[in-house]
């Protein structure tokens, strides 16, 4: 069963936020676990505005591919060069190493608990 | 007012006799031709280099085994499927396909030839109730008997360049083992593990060397734990359906509902050299596919391979790139009819049904990736090929 992460929130569309400022996004393992191993990453430049619930990137894996969606308003400051050279860091450790990119937020989408987010994912929150 | 509800309930999946031995295993399952089979068990793309690189250990008994015995059960092939069996040898397999009277694939299948009267046809897991239900109608006025044992027979596969070990390992005696040794590929010999009677034939869908073990479903689960637990010296890992595509498709093996369909004849898939023109019988299709043979195929399958990081996948438009020369709009010349990242190759593949003018090797493409177009270049199948 997949893990969801105490700490985070998440939105609907799978990408977890912390509370920090900026704020750190990724995809949660409900996410990896459903999309196999991820193979290539499509990121946000630095600089580019987002809005919360547009996409704004792709995740492949070798059998499937999803958008990946902002799940807030704000710029992008700074994206992680590592899990693109290496996507199968977003299976072996989403919640870790496997951070896709900070925004500094002006406004957030909707956002579920670790809790609620779980509940609706059949999930556990470890 | 009462709803009604037009759509009717979907009937449950299907269990093979493995499926308690996959969950140990800690599966995830999907669903495929009606069955509940495994997707894969951890990382599929481990599951994928280990049969390049080892070997891996696959469940098929969802696939469908069909008996043809008679008198004539060469001649009924004959006229049932669209190959010619009068000259397969006892001991030796042939990839065929049976279509409709209008040449269409119904589905592809591996026949075995058991005996000289007796012979075992291998369709497709969704596909085997109309395959036996097409060769039990096309035999009529045949001395045959046409007889379904998908439900009871298992077949597990050991595929990747240490499965000879393996099934070397499990047989019986020296005597076996050199039959595994010399069993030619598209061939199958008779071998006992632990005392069970195994059809074994050297076939596959993977592109390595590899197994296919026929046995009575309800003694699956046993030959499955004998055959885990002498490829663990092997580095024989259990391998799901996802792997199994990834494999296939490196392969440049159809995939029947993606490549081949009621919608496409043989010569539209490059497998009219399966299509046995010369033999003596007359065969459901043959006039529609003669017809087809003469007119040549309008469209043709064809590998693809990308130029960028980002797959096409199954579904996508192709259309012929941009010119600078002329300002010419990008026509849609074809589909991809299977698409993902190749895990050996690292680059990504496909396979796409192509507007015959345009499927020389070399030619650039472009797909339309969920709205933005890629090259992609076409290129010689197989895309892998072992010990290239």
């Amino acid at each position: 069963m997949s893990q969801v992460h105490a700490a985070f929130r998440y939105s609907e569309e799978h990408e977890w936020i912390d509370e920090a400022s900026p704020a750190t996004i990724g995809v949660s393992q409900v996410a990896a676990d459903a999309l196999g191993d991820v193979v290539y990453i499509e990121l946000p430049e630095v600089g580019k505005q987002l809005t919360a619930g547009e996409v704004c990137g792709e995740i492949e894996s070798t059998k499937s591919v999803s958008d990946l969606y902002s799940p807030v308003t704000g710029e992008v400051v700074e994206i992680n060069d590592a899990v693109v050279a290496d996507p199968a860091l977003v299976n072996s450790d989403p919640y870790g190493a496997a951070w896709l990119f900070r925004v500094a937020v002006t406004e957030e989408g909707p956002l579920l608990s670790a809790d609620e987010y779980a509940a609706a994912n059949d999930a556990t929150v470890a | 007012m009462t709803e009604h509800t037009t759509e009717q309930a979907a009937a449950a999946p299907k269990h093979t006799a493995l499926h308690a031995e996959h969950e140990k295993l800690g599966a995830s399952f999907t669903d495929f031709g009606g069955w509940d089979m495994p997707l894969k068990y951890g990382s599929e793309l481990a599951e994928h280099r280990a049969v390049r690189e080892a070997a891996g250990i696959f469940d098929l008994s969802h696939m469908g085994e069909v008996w043809v015995s008679g008198a004539d059960a060469a001649k009924f092939l004959n006229t049932a499927l669209v190959g010619n069996f009068a000259v397969t040898a006892v001991g030796k397999a042939k990839y065929s396909l049976i279509v409709n009277a209008d040449g269409g694939i119904v589905d592809d299948l591996i026949v075995y030839r058991i005996a000289d009267e007796r012979f075992l046809v291998v369709p497709n897991a969704g596909n085997a109730p109309t395959v036996a239900r097409l060769l039990a109608e096309r035999a009529a006025g045949f001395d045959v008997e046409v007889r379904d044992a998908s439900a009871e027979t298992g077949l597990i596969a050991v595929q990747g360049p240490n499965s000879e070990a393996i099934v070397r390992a499990v047989v019986a005696d020296d005597a076996q083992r050199a039959a595994v040794a010399d069993l030619a590929y598209y061939a199958w010999t008779a071998v006992t593990v632990d005392g069970l009677d195994v059809l074994l034939a050297r076939t596959g869908y993977t592109g390595e060397d590899g197994f296919e073990l026929y046995i009575p479903a309800e003694r699956s689960p046993e030959l499955w734990q004998t055959l885990i637990a002498a490829g663990s010296a092997h580095g024989l890992v259990p391998c799901g359906l996802a792997a199994r595509d990834s494999l296939r498709l490196e392969a440049g093996m159809p995939l029947y509902g993606n490549e081949l369909g009621v919608d496409t004849t043989p010569f539209d898939a490059n497998l009219g050299g399966v299509v046995s023109f010369k033999k003596e019988e007359d065969f459901v299709g043959r006039s529609a596919l003669q017809a087809a043979k003469a007119a040549g195929a309008s469209s043709v399958l064809v590998g693809l391979k990308g130029l960028g990081r980002r797959a096409g996948r199954g579904g996508y438009p192709v259309f012929t790139p941009a010119s600078e020369l002329t300002d010419e709009a990008p026509r849609e010349i074809g589909v991809i009819t299977s698409g993902q990242p190749s895990p050996t190759l690292g680059y990504p593949i496909a396979l796409a049904r192509l507007d015959a003018r345009y499927a020389e090797v070399g030619t650039t493409v472009e797909v339309d990736l969920r709205g933005k177009r890629e090259s992609f270049e076409v290129v010689a199948l197989p895309f892998y090929k072992r010990g290239a």
